[in-house]
């Protein structure tokens, strides 16, 4: 993982002295509210329907046992015991005081951790795979190249300022992770022609009110130029993107608005100016960024012995068994696996973890995974380096703390925003929708005879909970004052992103699971052999759910 | 007599006045808008004023005629200037470079890396107090106007 040297220790401590005295200067009514908000949010705080809301960033999703100690500490000290991991990898308070939050930003520069630019018109964290770096389908790590934009974007002067908010996202395989179709700008490794390892690089995609797939700006760039590349995309944002409407400045209105072609030229056009100067990565720079990437120390086993004994193990005790099955995934070394952490117990709001949880999986992550955690984008969290002879123990303890639900990837493993409990943006509640459903699907055989199916619920169109995205999307909408909710199909964040098409008009809150229930019969009586519900989506099209779910009663 | 900042200390311009728009020609020792700039026959000792939108294009073949570019932030949270600057600095210009408007001194910071070296704020009363601001960070990542090479370059 990178470590801070003294020059990221002394950027960040800059930064919360520069934010206690903005803060001062605040409360002290030399700012105006209007000159407060850009500065207060690109230091990740948003003024919310309860109290402000805290999103502190997790860089790339990768956290040591350090940091979990010290969240754990700030959650119990300035908050109400509990965080919530978010669909892009940071974690959220919702309730610290203005006053404090200058001394939270303190406490987590000891750890090396800060929210610079987790909100606000600006580049955000840069997020990327859950399982970077130890994936067995992965071309090359791709968390050097998110430190090496990480620092890039970090005060950037130029780009500070933007029309909209600007989120970039990295991958390296085939099965895309990181949902990159979706972002401002995608980046994934790729061979060219000659087998060399560089860039293509997405841009224009994004999801909001409305959601559009990236674009390709460059089939393959060579990996020294990535930072000059991405300069010029945002030199052309910055200068064209619009700025008189909000829902219509994100960089996927002037792509949709230029063409693909005349954005490509412009790029072009400022990428020259650029190219080759001094910002082109040296190797040594590259060679540094991996060299925070390396191997842990793993143990030789062999992998056949080692497989077999977990066999055994997980025969003799189904309910583990399961886990391993539905929680955990293969990990490029023999001997060890990559186990998901599901924050998705029904009764809990998706992504919440406690100050305990939080310390206890700083010990288990001690124990078991060379000291490092991830959180994910479905709202999740991974231990990703645990040996095949541990994991039995390790899922003990995990589950004695509520933290063994095994639903990874099926239904109950909803990714779901605060909604109207916490956001003031809202139109609906997402947190009781999502329980609800949960609790409707509580027989888990059945969840699982149903395959992967992701669903996602937003409480209203900025999209939080990527409900565009979802195999099944629910949507909170306002139907003259009160709570509706619109439900979409047919979206995916893989590879063969797509869009979910919307149903038909929507549905009250009580009715959601009923409606639920309908869709997944639907998929049960049509569905081919070992068909997931988004091939038999893809092959039968929307009109059979539609009859269904809208079928008058007799 | 516009009051500003230039060259870390508040002084006072006795050179130039702001932009009249409504006005067919700049008059002698006024910033010229961009229309009105663009119809000089001679450019040389010019001051040019770029608002949102503007874009630099216009500047770009007259760059070591002009005497002063500034650039107006009508409204501190529209960074198009940031770019204008940058941009401007990076095709050359080495004139004064002036920022004007509503930004806010905490964007002193981030302007002056991007090639300003003149700050006209619209609160001149905030004038002495912002100067603390040009100094907010002593170290920076990324390659800028103030600083050419980027930290990776420079890393002891
Ligand atoms: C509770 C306070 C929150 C507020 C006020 C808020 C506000 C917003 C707004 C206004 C947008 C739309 C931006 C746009 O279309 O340009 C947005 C998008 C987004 N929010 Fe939130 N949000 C909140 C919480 C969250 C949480 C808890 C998560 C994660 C679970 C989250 C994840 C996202 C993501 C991923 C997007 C991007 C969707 C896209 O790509 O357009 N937000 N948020
Ligand atoms: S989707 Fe809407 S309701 Fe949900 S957190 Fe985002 S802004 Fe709030």
């Amino acid at each position: 993982m990178y470590v801070y040297d003294q020059y990221d220790q002394r950027i960040i401590d800059e930064r919360v002295a520069q934010f206690r005295d903005q803060t001062q200067r605040y409360l002290a009514g030399k700012i105006t509210d209007e000159q407060f908000l850009p500065l207060r949010l690109q230091n990740g705080l948003y003024i919310q329907r309860l109290a402000p809301m805290m999103r502190i960033a997790v860089p790339y999703g990768l956290l040591n046992s350090k940091q979990l100690r010290k969240l754990a500490y700030i959650t119990r000290h300035y908050d109400k015991g509990y965080a919530h991991v978010s669909t892009r990898q940071n974690i959220q308070l919702n309730w610290p005081l203005l006053e404090e939050v200058p001394d939270i930003l303190a406490e987590l520069a000891e750890v090396q951790m800060h929210a610079v630019q987790t909100s606000g018109n600006c580049i955000r964290n840069t997020t990327t795979d859950q399982f970077a770096g130890v994936a067995r389908d992965e071309l090359e790590d791709p968390r050097p190249w998110c430190e090496i934009i990480r620092q890039w974007s970090t005060f950037h002067p130029e780009f500070a300022f933007l029309p909209r908010k600007f989120k970039i996202a990295v991958c390296a395989t085939e099965e895309d992770r990181a949902a990159i179709h979706a972002h401002d700008i995608g980046v994934e490794l790729v061979p060219n022609a000659a087998g060399e390892i560089g860039f293509k690089v997405l841009a224009g995609g994004g999801l909001g009110r409305t959601p559009v797939i990236g674009s390709v700006v460059s089939e393959w760039i060579e990996k020294k130029h990535l930072l000059t590349f991405l300069e010029a995309i945002l030199r052309v944002y910055n200068q064209h993107g619009r700025r008189d409407n909000k829902f219509k400045a994100r960089i996927k209105i002037l792509v949709k608005a230029m063409g693909i072609e005349a954005f490509r030229e412009a790029v072009a056009k400022e990428w020259a100016l650029v190219k080759d100067g001094p910002s082109t990565l040296t190797d040594e720079e590259i060679a540094r960024a991996k060299s925070f990437f390396t191997d842990p120390a793993y143990e030789p086993f062999d992998d056949a012995a080692s497989s077999a004994a977990l066999a055994e193990q997980a025969a003799a005790d189904p309910i583990f068994g399961n886990w391993i099955k539905r929680n955990t995934v293969q990990h490029r070394v023999p001997g060890y696996q990559a186990v998901t952490i599901s924050l998705k117990l029904t009764g809990h709001a998706p992504g919440d973890i406690t100050d305990r949880q939080l310390e206890l999986l700083a010990d288990l992550a001690d124990q078991f995974s060379f000291g490092e955690i991830r959180t994910t984008h479905q709202q999740n969290m991974v231990l990703a380096d645990v040996r095949q002879q541990d994991l039995y123990a390790l899922w003990q303890q995990l589950q004695a703390a509520g933290l063994a639900t095994a639903n990874i990837g099926y239904l109950t493993d909803i990714i779901c925003c605060p909604g109207g409990d916490y956001c003031s943006l809202a139109n609906a509640k997402s947190i009781p929708v999502a329980e609800a459903i949960q609790s409707r699907f509580d027989d888990l055989d059945y969840v699982y005879d149903l395959g992967p199916l992701e669903l996602n619920i937003s409480g209203c169109m900025n999209a939080c909970g990527h409900h565009h995205i979802g195999h099944i999307g629910i949507l909170g909408v306002d139907k003259k004052g009160e709570e509706f909710y619109q439900v979409s199909l047919g979206g995916s964040q893989a590879k063969d992103a797509s869009l979910g098409k919307i149903l038909g008009p929507s549905f009250k809150q009580e009715d959601m699971p009923e409606v639920m229930e309908k869709i997944i019969n639907t998929y049960v009586d049509l569905r081919g052999e070992e068909e997931t519900f988004l091939e038999t989506y893809r092959r039968v099209g929307i009109d059979p759910f539609k009859e269904r779910v809208y079928a008058k009663a007799d | 007599m516009p009051r500003l900042i230039k060259n870390g200390e508040v002084v006072t311009d006795e050179r130039w006045q702001a932009p009249d728009a409504e006005a067919e020609q700049a008059a002698p020792g006024a910033i010229a808008t961009l229309a009105q700039w663009q119809t000089l026959a001679d450019k040389s000792g010019s001051a040019v004023q770029l608002e949102p939108g503007d874009g630099v294009e216009a500047l770009l073949p007259h760059l070591n005629e002009l005497a002063l570019v500034a650039v107006n932030f009508p409204v501190f949270t529209d960074g198009r200037g940031f770019s204008y600057a940058r941009e401007l600095r990076q095709r050359g210009y080495t004139g004064e470079l002036r920022a004007v408007g509503a930004f806010i001194r905490d964007q002193l910071h981030y302007l002056s890396r991007v090639g300003f070296d003149a700050f006209q704020m619209l609160d001149e009363a905030e004038l002495e107090n912002a100067l603390a601001s040009l100094g907010d960070f002593t170290e920076h990542y990324q390659a800028a106007i103030d600083q050419p090479l980027p930290l990776f370059r420079r890393r002891a």
